[in-house]
């Protein structure tokens, strides 16, 4: 005797809704997506922020120029040094204040070598999201960024917030013996890089994982103003310091590698080829470095200052992309208005597009080839 | 009469004195029990002992991959270590969320951990050193290995925990899906040995050489499937950290937790222990007494597993399952074909045996090519998809 069963009465399947996050290991932060699940396969998600909002715009309009800076340490508090570049080429710019030449050169060997360490962290921990479960890529990841930090340190008394760069050039000088370490560092850093493309590049399960996952159209990421490594794996060549050549970039020989694949992987050699190009950069930067101060604007006169009434917006190529501060001065020493073109929270708009139709496990692939910062989400 | 003390020798005589000496007081069945008991009791000892060995053998190597030292406080080496995380485990709060099912909540770690002592009774340790040496000893190791899974799927939907559901999902899918390549694999070497007995499979390699050299081909399919049953890295989805937390068990805490951790590991080592029997000439080898080659290999078979699993990111569930389907079974099966073939139709063992091995290369050679290809087609495809 076979048992009919009306059609009503068939298997009935229905979506789960789960929270990923704000206290998950891989929202790198406290960051929450609700995710809407088809069995494994996403159908909705929508990403939800703002746990670490600290209100700093807000309260920087009750400081002067100067206190500013430290808070720009802590938005991308992976790269200090790059946030308080783009702060003080905002302030320059409202200020009419002149850089000298060799202020020009140390933000610029910073500022790359916080490239490479953003980009090696980035690809240690996008390689963590794949389950590489005993973080070794992110243990030689962080080997390095010591080695990076330790420099920093070196030049800035500090390591993750350094509060170097700030308008009319930098703190201090950097100590004799930078330059050595540097040299030593520099061929160090390559083969890092080499080592690091051999253990992982050609590695099949990555292939098979990242080829094809979370592919961004560069129509799309222009519309949703993607910018940096992001943009640039999705097959459009604009990097600010080409296109806006600020500080010194233009002295340089460097290239903007593209990929064009827009796919989880190609943002992953995106940012091989990039660090390979700041050390590229760095290596000229070092032969070219001129003697004499390192600074316009001695700190009593930074303290005191006071722009005239006008805004200014000032951006840089950070290592995640454009980072821009937007200035308006009253003609106090407070900023009227303090806004910040955060990297991350722009690169994270098109979370959803990239997610949906994938697995539960490419989306935390996803979003870690992003690379956000959640300090520099919420701010 | 010939002396029975020699190292090799050792526990079976100290076993046999023991009996001996009951005897001189207690009725025979008595000591039966009593020694049936004892080595239940043996058995969970060694299933412990191994646990703490290779939860701090885990920390060490992977802190070496990770160019750390991993514990080193507790002991000399950091080798207590294990012993203070069982404190610590012990001495936790239990705690049960409010809306989970309390019955298949309790019930899930202990079926999960009596499913993995249970196959220490067939592993040969040494010679004449195994538990049971059941006739069908390596169908009850497959049998009673996948009873876990029904401890898994409790442990997921008692949680009441959307990750646990979703592990509890993957383990059904996962598990089921690489029990057919495993099987297909044991068949290969049944057939070979001629017997299901895990002791008479190791006197068979003894004969024809280690089944390892000759059926590389099933040897790899036989790991990769191992791997997945034993929920090693790269197949480790159902507990994967960086998506579910933790899978079925990110709801338990305290001794609970301890059981799946020990549950996790017994796996481990009776997986390897089985890989040792099965292709690598159990406790074969010259000088040394068996019973210590069989832990030399097994340990060396348990290193490459974490070696593997400090260098290898995880596979996708879908992926996971497709490898098993698409590729692992059928490729089993062709296998299975030729094993059976070569062996029915070559009467010379050492034809024999050379046949299988160029026919195994073959079969690798040929499945990393379509594999191979099939990738490359898919990342020619996505060159270029972001300008499209």
């Amino acid at each position: 005797m076979s048992v009919q069963i009306p059609p009503t009465e068939r298997l009935r399947t229905d979506t789960i809704q789960i929270n990923m996050g704000p206290h998950h290991p891989s929202t790198h932060g406290v960051f929450r997506m609700v995710l809407t699940l088809d069995g494994e396969t996403v159908v909705d998600l929508e990403p939800r922020f703002g746990y670490l909002h600290r209100g700093i715009e807000k309260t920087a309009e009750e400081r002067t120029y100067v206190q500013n800076v430290p808070f720009t340490d802590r938005l991308d508090y992976i790269c200090g040094i790059t946030n308080n570049w783009a702060y003080a080429l905002a302030l320059e710019k409202l200020a009419g204040i002149e850089v000298p030449e060799r202020a020009e050169y140390i933000r610029v060997i910073l500022g790359e070598l916080t490239r490479v360490m953003n980009h090696m962290l980035a690809i240690g921990f996008l390689w963590n999201d794949l389950g590489a479960t005993t973080f070794t890529p992110v243990v030689y990841a962080f080997r390095e960024r010591e080695r990076i930090l330790d420099l920093i340190e070196m030049a800035a008394g500090s390591r993750m917030m350094p509060s170097y760069i700030r308008a009319g050039g930098v703190v201090a000088d950097l100590p004799e013996e930078f330059m050595p370490r540097l040299q030593k560092l520099v061929p160090h850093l390559k083969r890092f890089i080499d080592e690091m493309d051999t253990m992982l590049t050609k590695n099949e399960i990555f292939r098979a994982r990242a080829v094809g996952v979370g592919v961004l159209k560069a129509k799309d990421a222009i519309n949703a103003g993607i910018s940096g490594p992001v943009l640039r794996a999705s097959g459009v060549p604009y990097d600010i310091r080409k296109v806006d050549s600020y500080s010194i970039y233009d002295r340089f020989d460097f290239e903007v590698p593209v990929h064009t694949a827009g796919d989880v992987y190609a943002r992953y050699l995106q940012r091989l080829a990039e660090a390979r190009q700041s050390l590229r950069i760095i290596e000229q930067a070092m032969r070219d470095i001129p003697e004499g101060p390192v600074t316009s604007l001695p700190y009593k006169q930074l303290s005191r200052l006071k722009p005239p009434k006008g805004e200014a917006y000032g951006r840089i190529e950070s290592p995640k992309g454009e980072l821009g501060f937007y200035l308006v001065s009253d003609g106090s020493n407070k900023p009227y208005r303090f806004r910040i073109r955060s990297t991350s929270l722009l690169n994270l708009t098109l979370l959803r597009e990239m997610c949906i139709g994938h697995k539960v496990a490419d989306v935390v692939t996803i979003l870690g080839s992003i690379d956000i910062t959640l300090g520099d989400v919420d701010r | 009469m010939e002396n029975v003390w020699t190292i090799e020798n050792v526990w079976n005589a100290i076993g046999m004195a023991l009996q001996n000496w009951l005897a001189g007081f207690l009725p025979a069945w008595l000591v039966t029990l009593i020694m049936d008991l004892l080595v239940i009791v043996v058995l969970l000892a060694i299933g412990i002992v191994a646990v703490l060995i290779l939860s701090f053998l885990e920390r060490k190597v992977a802190a070496r991959a990770g160019d750390r030292y991993g514990p080193n406080r507790w002991g000399p080496y950091g080798v207590l270590q294990p012993f203070a995380d069982a404190i610590k485990m012990l001495i936790k709060e239990d705690i049960v969320p409010h809306v989970a099912d309390r019955f298949s909540f309790n019930l899930a770690p202990v079926i999960v951990t009596v499913g993995a002592v249970m196959t220490y009774a067939v592993l040969p340790f040494g010679r004449n050193m195994v538990a049971a040496n059941l006739n069908i000893g390596i169908l009850y190791f497959a049998a009673v290995g996948s009873l876990s899974i029904i401890g898994l799927l409790t442990a997921g939907w008692g949680s009441r925990n959307k990750y646990a559901l979703i592990s509890a999902f993957r383990s059904v899918a996962q598990l089921i899906t690489y029990e057919v390549p495993l099987a297909l694999c044991i068949i290969c070497v049944v057939m070979l040995a001629g017997s299901l007995s895990t002791q008479d499979i190791v006197l068979a390699q003894q004969e024809r050489g280690w089944f390892f050299l000759l059926m590389p081909g099933i040897f790899i399919l036989y790991f990769l499937a191992a791997s997945a049953e034993m929920i090693r890295c790269p197949f480790d989805l159902l507990e994967a950290d960086s998506e579910i937390v933790a899978g079925h068990f990110i709801e338990y805490s305290g001794m609970k937790f301890a059981l799946f951790f020990l549950a996790e590991y017994i796996h481990l080592f009776a997986g390897s222990a089985m890989m040792v029997t099965l292709f690598f000439g159990g406790w074969l080898g010259p000088w040394l007494p068996s019973w210590l080659w069989f832990l030399i290999k097994t340990f060396v078979v348990i290193f490459v597993f974490m070696w593997i699993r400090n260098t290898f990111p995880r596979i996708r569930i879908d992926q996971v399952l497709k490898i098993g389907w698409k590729v692992m079974v059928p490729a089993g099966l062709v296998g299975l074909a030729i094993t059976g073939f070569v062996d029915k139709l070559i009467a010379d063992t050492l034809i024999a045996g050379v046949v299988l091995f160029v026919c195994n290369i073959a079969l690798i050679v040929g499945v990393s090519y379509f594999m191979g290809r099939a990738q490359r087609q898919k990342e020619m495809a996505a060159e270029g998809a972001a300008l499209r």
